[in-house]
């Protein structure tokens, strides 16, 4: 087969595919994030711990208890979602009266703690975990091998993705967090328990975290590290996107994630850094973001 | 039973923060009537709907609805009782679409109007369901605000200052709107500025100053107690 624009295709395309699996796990962390930003006011430096909290509940939920891959899949964000709760009840709750500051301080704080306490206990050094059977091997596209756990990771983030932004832009529950974001205290005069919505949507948010980590614990090691490697990249994605909307963070997602890749092929030394530099440019251009208002 | 106060407040206090708002509230609304506050701003009629609703900061004294007492109860419970609130600043929200805008306050009780019956009353708002709902004008945005109310079976509604703004004509029409409202039976507390408005509908008229209530006049005694209001309202 011939070059396209002086590159093999085989390399091009698989390095496409490595970036949309990244913008997959933007997107979906991303997502996660601004879905709490809106309704919380709360930038949430918990998110890759969280996210590593759940590819280890994968992990733990296999070696400790022999449960497989997709049971974690459905156990793990649950698990995730209700430490949030937690969180949210004991801590953030305290905090919505003062700055936004306050907020990001104790969700960088537990981040530290979580990732700490992991890092004690396991090591730095990943665990393996493996490909469930049922997706094990590749397909053949001629043009590229697309082994099928990718191939799967892609598809499943996506019906997340879409299936999220479905839920909040086109459902009767949706509205309600819509309008919360907009006037909370409005929406609580019409009959609604804001604060509840709040604690459930924080529980969302950080379940969709946990669900990304157990995708991703099969394609990454599952380590300590994985998410605070992972969230710096994911911040720069929810600052290019905007704030609080929630198109913008999974369109953005999978976008830097395909940049991401392209530029590996075209001009590796770059790669590492180009998130960055959009995320520079975008914010002279546009403050808010690509997709953000502003306040 | 006419007779019976449907709303009651007394000796009510609220505060934001530090600042004192209201200095002692007390008044009465039966079932059925149209009461409306009066008063120079910052006489405290908008924080006294707030206070009913439980979103000031703090309150004491007493707001008793058909008997149970609100100050304590969990703000979203309040709602729930059939109180609507249509605040001043109409709460329209941009995010969401006029349809959603209609249909966001749940359903509290029976005998809600069906969004039908919401477009005869007010015939501006059909055919714009997919407008998002900050784009109607400003009037039409303050019939979508007392819409949404109407369908929650709410029997109690609280209008903060529905014609501020307004042009006459628009002015005319919530006003025919409010008056159909009354025959159904509803309860309103209205808060004008506008007391041309307030006297075509209203049948009582609480005048508050400083913080509290310092007069009572009902409607048809209006004409003789003109001079008075106009020294109240500074006019």
């Amino acid at each position: 087969m011939s070059t396209i624009f002086g590159i093999p295709p085989q390399a091009l395309f698989g390095q496409l595919l490595l970036g949309l699996i990244n913008g997959s796990f933007y997107a979906m962390l991303s997502l996660g994030l601004a879905v709490i930003f809106g309704l919380l006011n709360v930038i949430n430096f918990a998110h890759g711990a969280l996210y590593m909290l759940g590819a280890f509940v994968a992990w733990l939920l296999l070696t400790q208890l022999g449960l497989g891959y997709w049971w974690a899949l459905a156990l793990s964000p649950l698990i995730v979602g209700a430490f949030g709760v937690v969180l949210e009840k004991l801590f953030l709750s305290r905090l919505y009266k003062l700055d936004h500051l306050y907020g990001l301080l104790l969700t960088f704080g537990l981040a530290l703690i979580v990732e700490g306490a992991f890092r004690h206990f396991y090591g730095v050094s990943g665990q393996p975990y493996p490909i469930p059977r049922e997706l094990t091997g590749g397909q053949n596209l001629g043009f590229m091998f697309l082994p099928n756990y990718r191939g799967w990771v892609v598809v499943a983030s996506l019906v997340v993705c879409l299936g999220t932004w479905f839920a909040i832009e086109r459902t009767r529950l949706g509205a309600y967090l819509r309008a919360a974001t907009e006037n909370p205290v409005l929406v609580q005069a019409f009959g609604i328990n804001v604060p509840v919505m709040i604690t459930l949507t924080y529980g969302f948010g950080v379940a969709l975290a946990g669900l990304a980590g157990v995708l991703a614990a099969p394609i990454y090691q599952v380590s300590p590290l994985m998410g605070s490697n992972l969230i710096i990249v994911v911040f720069a994605v929810v600052v290019i996107g905007g704030m609080g909307s929630i198109l913008g963070a999974v369109l953005t997602g999978y976008s830097l994630g395909l940049l991401e890749g392209l530029t590996k092929v075209f001009y590796p030394e770059a790669s590492n850094i180009v998130v960055f530099v959009i995320m520079a440019v975008v914010l002279m251009i546009k403050p808010a973001g690509l997709f953000g208002r502003e306040r | 039973m006419p007779d019976v106060a449907m709303l009651e407040i007394r000796d009510l206090h609220a505060f934001y923060g530090e600042s004192h708002v209201l200095h002692g509230v007390n008044l009465e609304v039966r079932q059925g009537e149209v009461v409306t506050l009066l008063g120079r701003n910052g006489a405290g009629k908008t924080t006294t709907m707030r206070s009913i609703m439980g979103i000031v900061g703090k309150r004491t004294g007493s707001i008793t609805f058909q008997g149970r007492e609100l100050i304590g109860m969990a703000q979203h419970k309040i709602p729930r009782l059939g109180i609507g609130y249509v605040p001043e600043e109409r709460g329209i929200f941009s995010s969401l679409s006029v349809d959603e805008n209609l249909v966001l306050p749940p359903v509290v009780k029976d005998g809600g109007m069906t969004v039908p019956q919401i477009y005869e009353l007010f015939p501006n708002l059909k055919g714009r369901g997919t407008t998002q709902g900050t784009r109607l004008s400003g009037g039409e945005q303050q019939m979508l605000a007392i819409a949404r109310i109407l369908r929650t079976g709410a029997t109690l509604i609280l209008l903060d200052e529905p014609t501020e703004g307004l042009a006459p004509v628009i002015i005319e029409q919530i006003g025919v709107a409010v008056r159909k409202l009354k025959q159904r039976g509803f309860t309103i507390v209205l808060v004008e500025q506008n007391f041309r408005f307030a006297s075509t509908i209203a049948d009582r008229h609480y005048v508050m100053e400083e913080g509290h209530v310092v007069d009572m006049i009902p409607n048809d005694q209006l004409a003789t107690n003109m001079e008075k209001l106009h020294a109240y309202l500074g006019v």
